[in-house]
């Protein structure tokens, strides 16, 4: 099975690799997959908090050249989206943009989850503080 | 000599054809075109002597006679034949067969075939270097066990089995021996006699020979084999194997078994210095890295090895004008990684990280040297974009992760 040219080129030149400190209130990590099934994504979003933008986004895949790809794709597509623009970002769009075959739609799907995870964490990080304040509040 | 790329390490799944191979096959196209079994002339007489010589080149690589040789499509089909052969022919004595759970597919498959028509057959395992026990098939045999199909030599891990001292538990209890010698006839010495084989699967394309052309070898005395047909019709082949034959094919399969036997000794020096010298060029300079299967029960251009925290197929990618191949679910249509890795307990992550390299004829020192720059070059990258990998250095252990699919 030939590559697409834009999977060979995210394959290449991987964008936006690396690591965010997980432990920063305003980065979310989202990690999903698991090596017994040859994937495991690890997507970081970092998030203004007056705006509600993501101001930087960061990964790193243990997969094949497709996940490696819609993986990359992701943090190109989520730099300077809003939270809600984030969700927004569907599989069948990284599909299209990476002309995936059908065997290979799962590494999207991945890539989705993945960003849905790192959005949950950033917005459970969120409500924690707030619910520590409440706490305090409230003794 | 200047390199050229891409570089062929994929001598498991198939070889090209030696020149000298193709250059006996030339004439066999359009000169010497008859039918082998034309009897009343020229044309039928060259090409029937054409095959008969073929006959013996085969026969003599693996110390048989040329009669116990019947020619088929290539091992796959030699496979079915001695399988469904055999029980066909012997349904009324029992049965049982044997075989292991590392078999290729088309012996596999062929049991599988067999389970539904009401045979019953036993799967054995494997040790974690990939071989099989002769006391398991020993105590596998049953009065109604009329065939043991075991492997010479597996195709993806490169293992030899005890095909001897398992050849010789089935002669004891007088059951015929079938294996699938496809990746070890030509590459390691065969004696029929030696290993007490009753049916050996060989392969032309495998040996530097053509595509579409195989053997069976079929004993004839001590004990005599007989095989029910897969394909009826003009009775060719002593009547197991009908279809007017490959004599093309036939030719080369014949030069290639001729050529193997008088260049193995040399050959195998050669190439088994390669192998080693890629295994310690990339073991030595790669930490986490696994041999899967036998380190020395194993064929001499044989190396298969996971490289933990990096994915199979992305490491293809990386060094993609090497051709490999990979245990990876993501090369194969199934989704699934290797079986053979999964039965000796190679962890499914070890299995997605797993590389096949397949030594042969036509590599050089020069080429192992580039390999061995391309392996390290990519699994570096790889591991720097690995997820798994920034965990472990981390000092997260990662079978305790919860792992989340979602």
């Amino acid at each position: 099975m030939a590559y697409s040219d834009k999977v060979v080129d995210h394959y290449n030149n991987p964008r936006n690799v690396g690591s965010l400190d997980k432990k920063d209130q305003s980065v979310g990590t989202g990690l999903v997959g698991a090596p017994e099934c040859g994937d495991v994504m690890k997507l970081q979003i970092k998030i203004n908090p007056e705006t509600q933008i993501i101001e930087d986004a960061k990964f790193k895949t243990f997969g094949c050249g497709s996940a490696i790809a819609s993986s990359s794709l992701a943090t190109e597509w989520l730099k300077g989206r809003t939270v809600d623009d984030a969700l927004a970002i569907k599989n069948t769009a990284i599909v299209k943009e990476l002309n995936l075959p059908p065997v290979k739609i799962h590494c999207s799907v991945l890539a989705e989850d993945a960003i849905r995870a790192a959005v949950r964490d950033y917005q459970n990080k969120q409500a924690e503080p707030k619910k520590a304040e409440e706490a305090a509040g409230n003794a | 000599m200047a390199l050229k790329l891409p570089i062929y390490m994929d001598y498991h799944a198939t070889t090209p054809c030696d020149p000298r191979v193709f250059e006996a096959m030339r004439p066999y196209f359009t000169e010497i075109f008859g039918n082998a079994a034309s009897r009343n002339h020229q044309f039928g007489w060259e090409a029937e002597e054409a095959v008969e010589t073929a006959r013996k080149q085969a026969a003599d690589l693996i110390s048989a006679s040329p009669k116990e040789i019947v020619f088929t499509s290539g091992a796959t089909e030699s496979d079915n034949l001695a399988i469904k052969g055999v029980a066909d022919m012997y349904y009324e004595r029992g049965d049982h067969i044997i075989t292991a759970v590392t078999e290729h597919k088309a012996v596999l498959d062929s049991c599988k075939k067999l389970e539904k028509r009401g045979f019953k057959v036993t799967y054995l395992p494997v040790g974690s270097d990939g071989l099989i026990s002769p006391d398991d098939v020993k105590n596998a045999i049953t009065d109604k066990t009329i065939l043991v199909t075991i492997m010479m030599a597996n195709n993806e891990i490169g293992v030899i089995q005890p095909i001897s001292a398992i050849g010789k538990v089935c002669k004891e209890k007088g059951v015929i021996f079938h294996t699938d010698a496809t990746q070890a006839i030509g590459k390691i010495p065969f004696n029929v006699n030696d290993l007490n084989v009753d049916l050996a699967s060989f392969s032309g394309h495998k040996i530097y020979g053509p595509k579409g052309v195989g053997g069976l070898y079929v004993r004839r005395k001590n004990p005599r084999v007989v095989l029910v047909p897969m394909m009826d019709g003009g009775g060719h082949e002593r009547g197991m194997r009908s279809g007017t034959l490959n004599v093309t094919g036939i030719v080369g399969l014949g030069k290639a078994c001729e050529l193997a036997k008088s260049e193995m000794p040399t050959e195998n020096e050669r190439v088994f210095a390669l192998r080693e010298k890629l295994r310690k060029g990339i073991m030595d300079e790669i930490p986490d890295v696994y041999l899967n299967g036998h380190l020395t029960e194993r064929l001499p251009g044989n190396l298969n090895m996971s490289f933990a925290y990096v994915e199979g197929e992305s490491l293809l990618m990386g060094m993609n004008d090497i051709a490999v191949s990979s245990g990876s679910a993501c090369t194969s249509a199934s989704l699934e990684p290797s079986y053979v890795l999964k039965a000796l307990g190679v962890g499914e992550e070890l299995a997605h990280s797993s590389i096949r390299f397949g030594l042969g004829r036509f590599n050089t020192e020069e080429e192992v040297d580039y390999t061995i720059g391309r392996v390290n070059e990519a699994v570096n990258r790889l591991r720097e974009l690995s997820p798994l990998w920034e965990m472990v250095q981390e000092g997260i252990d990662l079978s305790k992760v919860q792992w989340a699919g979602e």
